[in-house]
């Protein structure tokens, strides 16, 4: 079975000539055939372009010239970036139909490095979400319980990389939309840098904060796939032209001496007794493994949250303007005026979390409560980057749990606020810009997966993924597989 | 217009900029291409897309704010304007609020003789809007369609102090403002076409008084003369109002030009809020002392300077310098004719009477291809100042040298057109001439002096002109007392 091999085993078939990228292209798209009905990761499938794809790659191995170690693999995207020709809807109706005459650059990276595209994934609508609950269309599955959320924003890029219906896949993270899904279906999800991947073409939903990053099966094909999106972009002025070190090279480095920080304001109150103890395990493997652990504070943590929620809104308040019945996308007919048709436009075509957040942000933008709210907010923000330089004079890299507790079940968290509150230990990090990692890190006795974060410097991903790496390669979680029985 | 009042002027400049490529993508900005085939997916505001800032419109920002005095914030940012609107793609438009490119610089006008200082708030950058099309008129329309061709063209806001106080002054500002850009390269200026638009906002007050009266603000003036015309009106309409004690309407007025008065767009009592917050895509803007400097280095004088230089270095008046510095073009075309001429005063006259009878002095195209070069032009002048020709047969060469393109000296070549001033030749001529006129002689003899001017005419038509007028009056001198 292809579909269970990493990314870099894979590619080694590929080279030795054991497998071809069309067999393991068809494999993935049957295997969407028979599970993703359960599964539900996916938006759109484009099944025939991949197939396409995998033929060219073919042609590169039989000549043994494949463009580098992504050549022929088998990947797919959130719907939050634009494919060109193909429908990107961001998980909402008001883009329903809408087909990008672009690539993101991202995109265009993974075509130049010969990735084959399987298609597009679920997620909340615009990015708005903890559980795919929020997307338009359906929710997705977690693979390890079906009844259960693979969380969100990007979880039907976890989903796939869990079930097997993807070798790698790619998804944004705002506050917590890859650590938080890749922690609840098990795989290892990482938010570069802000900054370190470009933007161009990812569907903004709040422009200070999103970040794209990848999903992969173990901590060397989340290397791999960020190696090849990172860089400076000159089409994203957002994007640091700083140089991209060689990660695979990190990988091996170990923990030896690394001094890693154990912040003490993530192990709280309503921290679920199962995850902290899945953590604290964590440290003692990391000390077992020659690294260094120490106690640090971020004491602005609890103010996070709520800078966030003024922050993100605001700016999506800004962002989701353009989605007015007049260009692109939904357009509800029979308006009598101009204003009648934006009003019957973006009241279909929005879901009501997405209407929630422009409220709010249009609200925290207004003339009179611009001070109060996004002003005083960046000040927040300010103090939480602080924190968090303060820390990294003491130590090379943060470990802490990706989420309070573990999949939760759909409907379960109806509350908006409670949804929120799910986010607390990865906003923080994307106020500070930071980079951000969720590794396996055990399971429940129920047999739901655990998140373990790591947090690094700004653009230290190598940091991250040296850590992850050893600690991936101290344990066994990553054998277990979810069953999904035909 | 009541004396009563105070007038207080403040004027916004909308000034597009002259860059080949839009502010925020690669796409043109020239004008008249079929809609919507000069756009691409960043100035349609397509899902996913990202402002990427065109230096070259910052570097034409800093050389504007530079001329007009204004000191430039090495740290600026941009910042979002919304509202929505169809010909906006994104329903929000990049502009810069709090941290402008440019601020506190000034501009002096002269008006009736005396100089004015007028302030300058601030010089910022922001994209253009796209343009409405309405199939029919649009009350009957049945669709609108939108144009984004204009749509992210940079544009620079110019906004000046409430220091103008009359309609006379609002109007020299204009132009003077309309001058340096034109000057500076960095805007067509073209009124008519849009690429340069002036709201006003205007308020009236009791002489002395310490606040200002409520202001109204006036747009769709597209030119020196709307602006003035519709500040002139809008003045007695407002003095009408406080005369009779109505209140003030803080609103925003549009000029009709065609029935001349102006007509209440929208109140402004209910704002717009435009929650303006910087723009997330776009970090801040941090300027290299260094480039500053660098651009400061290559701005071109400016019309004030070139004024005063034509006066002193050419002897010219006032009026005749002001009127040869409207624009560059123009100043160059003077200059390049009076430079190394010993007549700068007659080159002036020549341009000034003759030259812009055929060109329009802001119509920098039009000087450019005028079809008599600076260079024939000073060979024209040479010819009548040395006294190869005569004034009279001047104009005639100016007018085949328009047509022709040829120089003044080969046309007179060819054409026998050279003067004579040769006293024996022209003697016979005046003989004759009194010979054939002895009614004119003998009336001239009895005191009617005009009757000189005739027989100096006569002469000249018998030479079909080309007598020196100087010679023929002193050879009819020295023989009227002889017949």
């Amino acid at each position: 079975m292809l579909t269970r091999l990493t990314i870099h085993e894979l590619g080694a078939r590929f080279r030795s000539g054991e497998a071809t990228p069309s067999q393991a292209a068809r494999e993935y798209l049957d295997r969407i055939t028979s599970f993703d009905p359960k599964v539900k990761a996916y938006l759109t499938r484009t099944s025939e372009a991949a197939l396409g794809q995998a033929a060219e790659s073919d042609a590169r191995f039989a000549v043994k010239k494949p463009l580098g170690l992504l050549d022929g693999i088998p990947l797919a995207l959130k719907d939050v970036f634009c494919t060109r020709g193909v429908e990107t809807t961001c998980g909402s109706k008001i883009l329903k139909g809408f087909i990008p005459p672009y690539d993101a650059t991202v995109v265009a990276k993974l075509r130049a490095a010969g990735g084959v595209l399987l298609g597009k994934l679920n997620m909340d609508e615009f990015a708005m979400g903890s559980s795919t609950e929020n997307s338009a269309f359906f929710t997705t599955r977690n693979p390890w319980d079906l009844s259960r959320v693979p969380g969100g924003s990007s979880g039907g890029s976890a989903a796939a990389v869990a079930a097997d219906l993807a070798a790698a896949t790619l998804g944004t993270d705002t506050g917590g939309s890859i650590r938080q899904p890749a922690a609840f279906c098990g795989t290892a999800g990482l938010k570069p840098t802000y900054g370190r991947v470009s933007r161009f073409g990812l569907i903004a939903f709040a422009s200070s904060l999103d970040q794209v990053g990848p999903f992969g099966k173990d901590v060397a094909d989340a290397a791999l796939m960020l190696q090849a999106i990172a860089g400076h972009d000159p089409m994203d002025s957002t994007s640091a032209p700083v140089p991209v070190p060689d990660y695979a090279a990190a990988l091996s480095l170990g923990v030896k001496g690394l001094k890693v920080g154990i912040p003490d304001e993530y192990f709280i109150e309503g921290l679920d007794p199962e995850v902290e103890a899945a953590v604290r395990a964590a440290i003692a493997t990391l000390e077992d493994l020659g690294a260094q652990t120490q106690r640090v504070s971020l004491p602005h943590t609890e103010y996070g949250l709520a800078a966030y929620y003024v922050i993100a809104p605001a700016e999506a308040s800004s962002n989701l303007a353009r989605y007015d019945g007049v260009k692109y996308g939904l357009r509800v007919p029979g308006a009598r005026d101009l204003i009648d048709m934006y009003s019957r436009t973006r009241g279909a075509g929005f879901g009501a979390e997405v209407k929630r957040r422009v409220m709010l942000g249009t609200y925290a933008l207004s003339a009179g409560y611009y001070d109060a709210y996004y002003g005083k907010a960046q000040k927040v923000r300010t103090l939480v980057l602080r924190d968090f330089q303060r820390a990294f004079e003491l130590v090379d890299v943060i470990v802490a749990p990706t989420t309070p507790g573990v999949a939760f079940t759909m409907g379960e968290r109806a509350d908006p606020l409670q949804m929120y509150l799910n986010d607390v230990f990865t906003i923080p990090v994307n106020l500070a810009g930071l980079p951000g990692m969720s590794v396996l890190g055990g399971f429940t006795r129920t047999g739901l997966p655990i998140g373990l974060q790591l947090i690094g410097k700004a653009f230290d991903e190598a940091t991250l993924l040296r850590t992850a790496k050893a600690y991936e390669g101290a344990t066994r979680w990553q054998e277990r597989k979810p069953e999904l029985a035909a | 217009m009541s004396d009563a009042y105070e007038v207080v002027i403040g004027l916004e400049v909308h000034a597009q900029l002259r860059t080949r490529t839009k502010m925020f993508c690669g796409c043109s900005t020239a004008f008249g291409a079929p809609p919507n085939t000069q756009t691409c997916p960043v100035c349609q505001g397509m899902p996913g897309t990202l402002p990427v800032i065109n230096r070259r419109a910052v570097e034409f920002g800093i050389k504007t704010a530079l001329a007009i005095n204004c000191t430039v914030n090495a740290d600026n940012r941009f910042a979002r304007k919304h509202y929505y609107y169809p010909d906006m793609p994104k329903n929000y438009q990049i502009s810069q609020y709090e941290e402008p490119l440019a601020e506190h610089g000034y501009l002096d006008i002269e008006v009736a003789g005396a100089s004015r200082r007028i302030g300058i708030q601030r010089l910022h950058l922001e994209e253009d809007v796209g343009k409405l099309v309405h199939e029919g008129s649009l009350e009957t329309a049945q669709s609108s369609q939108v144009d984004y061709n204009r749509a992210g063209v940079p544009l620079m806001e110019i906004v000046s102090m409430p220091d103008m106080r009359s309609p006379e002054e609002a109007a020299a500002y204009l132009k003077a403002l309309r001058a340096i850009v034109v000057y500076l390269d960095v805007c067509d200026g073209n009124m008519e076409e849009g690429s340069l638009r002036c709201d006003a906002n205007i308020s009236l007050r009791r002489p002395g008084a310490k606040e200002y009266g409520t202001k109204v603000e006036i747009k769709n003036m597209n030119s020196f003369r709307n602006v003035q015309h519709a500040l002139e009106y809008e003045i007695k309409r407002q003095a009408r109002a406080l005369d009779t004690g109505e209140r003030i309407v803080q609103e925003t007025r549009l000029w009709d030009p065609d029935r001349g008065h102006t007509v209440s767009m929208r109140s402004k009592e209910f704002a717009h809020d435009y929650r303006y917050f910087p723009e997330p895509d776009l970090p801040p803007l941090d300027l290299a002392p260094a480039w500053i400097e660098s651009v400061r280095a290559t701005l071109a004088e400016l019309p004030a300077a070139k004024r005063a230089r034509f006066m002193k270095d050419y002897a010219l008046g006032a009026y005749d310098a002001e009127v040869l510095t409207q624009s560059r073009e123009l100043a160059g075309y003077f200059e390049a004719a009076a430079k190394g001429s010993p007549h700068p005063k007659t080159v002036a006259n020549w341009v000034l009477n003759e030259i812009l009878r055929v060109v329009p002095p802001d119509d920098e195209k039009a000087i450019a291809a005028c079809p008599i070069k600076p260079a024939d032009l000073a060979g024209l002048i040479t010819l009548i100042e040395d006294g190869t020709i005569s004034g009279r047969i001047a104009k005639d060469v100016f007018e085949k040298m328009l047509v022709a393109g040829e120089s003044a000296r080969a046309i007179v070549a060819r054409e026998g057109l050279t003067q004579v001033a040769d006293a024996g030749e022209l003697g016979s001529v005046v003989d004759q001439v009194l010979a054939e006129h002895a009614k004119v002689v003998e009336d001239y003899k009895a005191g009617k002096k005009a009757a000189l001017g005739f027989l100096v005419g006569q002469v000249m038509k018998s030479t079909s002109g080309k007598a020196s007028p100087a010679v023929v009056n002193s050879l009819l001198m020295e023989k009227l007392p002889k017949v």
